[in-house]
């Protein structure tokens, strides 16, 4: 439920999200070289292949976001990898389309931004059993985020839409659980397995 | 879960054999106008037009149908909502709520604009070959950079799939049933993890291998596109179809129509 579908927002709403989406990207791309080209890829097939995993959640099932995860451990580079993948399911999957991919890229780059600016430089300080919690932060306050986001360009297209915002905002909770669980899990693995993927994580983006 | 992770839609006919550019801007294009207009009835016109060229593509019912079907979780919040949060005429009365004309006609129009731009998407974008969708990207201008991490990307994601369906399957012969608990979440987890340890590891051998090539920061494109006369036969006529429906929806809007 990220994926804003096209005609929904307002031209203004459209156009700002594009624009601040494009601002984004031209800092991120500027700080990516050509020789980080294969691991940022490498990562976001990784993390796109991962958020295709359906997860059970009571009667239905999710699919988790990580797009906190992605800002841990991409920081700027999160941006491009995030709008590839929004690209690749709205021209194959038909989730969004090519007027709201501003949009949405923002609505999930945006967390992705702050796990990577308050959680990534917190790794390096903690000790190295904390990491599983700043883990689950980073899953938790990027689906939550990215709902607030969703809620409030929605809110933002006119009065009439406030109540489906509400409602949106009532579904994200129990995934930002979900998505924190999961993420802890996966750094806890790292954690044990390829420590050296959250410190050099920790330091690449700062 | 679907066999590759880049679903392919079989696509034939005149459509599919247009050139990669002409269909992504097509596509643009025609989300643009659909997205602009104003009136129930030309934005049903829309979803016509964009009906018609999912059939001219040659698209199977069931693949539309499960497309389409994405977006409609979202849309059922709209749609049961719109109506009564709209002022407006009335439309008809249920308890306390009254439910607006007005906004019957704003759900209306949404939901049919959404799936037409979904149904065109599907039909001019959906039916390339992703590699073919990067290239035509970066000819039409998007940053080298973009399309480089783009290339990659839907080339990785075909590798770390086939690795994702081994490991799903290891854990298949070890009768791993998903559930709702705690188990369920850490072995994901674990998997997940696993997926990018041993992503990382080709992530290397990968930079390694272009380096030995003369890898020099830069990627070449091989593809020669071929504009053909029967792309800008086509390139006309939608821009005469997407002309007639902004027209028509002009023609809504004037008094006394």
């Amino acid at each position: 439920m990220a994926h804003i579908p096209e005609g929904v927002l307002t031209a203004p709403v459209l156009i700002g999200g594009g624009l601040a989406s494009v601002g984004l990207l031209a800092v991120a791309l500027r700080r990516l070289d050509y020789d980080h080209l294969p691991r940022a890829a490498v990562l976001s097939a990784a993390l796109f292949v991962s958020s295709l995993i359906s997860v059970p959640l009571g009667p239905t099932s999710v699919h988790l976001l990580l797009n906190g995860f992605m800002g841990l451990l991409l920081g700027w580079t999160a941006v491009p990898a995030i709008l590839v993948a929004l690209a690749l399911q709205a021209a194959f999957f038909g989730f969004g389309g090519p007027l709201v991919l501003g949009v949405n890229t923002l609505n999930m780059a945006l967390p992705a931004l702050v796990c990577a600016w308050v959680l990534a430089p917190a790794l390096g300080r903690v000790r190295p059993a904390r990491r599983v919690w700043i883990g689950f932060a980073a899953g938790f306050l990027g689906v939550m985020l990215t709902g607030g986001l969703v809620a409030a360009t929605l809110a933002l297209s006119g009065e009439p839409f406030r109540p489906a915002a509400q409602v949106l905002l009532l579904t994200y909770p129990p995934l930002a659980l979900v998505e924190g669980l999961v993420t802890a899990t996966i750094v806890g693995f790292l954690q044990r397995v390829a420590p050296e993927l959250l410190s050099t994580g920790a330091r690449s983006h700062v | 879960m679907t066999a590759t992770p880049i679903p392919h839609l079989a696509g034939s006919g005149w459509i599919v054999a247009r050139d990669p550019r002409l269909r992504v801007g097509a596509a643009l294009a025609f989300a643009l106008i659909t997205v602009g207009l104003d009136h129930p009835g030309s934005t049903a016109a829309a979803l016509g037009l964009a009906l018609g060229l999912a059939l001219a593509a040659g698209l199977k019912t069931r693949d539309l149908a499960r497309r389409l079907l994405a977006l409609e979780g979202f849309m059922l919040i709209l749609v049961l909502t719109l109506p009564f949060t709209t002022p407006g005429a009335s439309w008809f009365e249920l308890g306390s709520l009254s439910a607006s004309t007005a906004g019957r006609d704003l759900a209306l129009m949404i939901l049919l604009k959404a799936n037409a731009v979904v149904l065109a998407l599907m039909a001019l974008v959906g039916t390339l070959e992703p590699v073919a969708l990067g290239q035509a990207l970066g000819r039409l201008g998007v940053p080298d950079k973009l399309t480089h991490l783009l290339l990659m990307t839907i080339r990785q994601i075909h590798l770390i799939h086939a690795e994702f369906v081994r490991l799903r399957q290891a854990m298949r012969a070890r009768a791993f049933v998903p559930r709702t608990d705690r188990h369920t979440w850490r072995a994901y987890g674990w998997l997940m993890g696993m997926l990018l340890v041993r992503s990382l590891a080709r992530a290397e051998r990968l930079m390694d291998a272009m380096r030995c090539r003369g890898f020099r920061g830069r990627l070449y494109r091989l593809d020669t596109p071929h504009w053909q006369p029967g792309d800008t036969l086509a390139a006309l006529g939608l821009m005469t179809l997407l002309g007639a429906l902004a027209w028509l929806d002009h023609g809504l809007g004037l008094p006394g129509v």
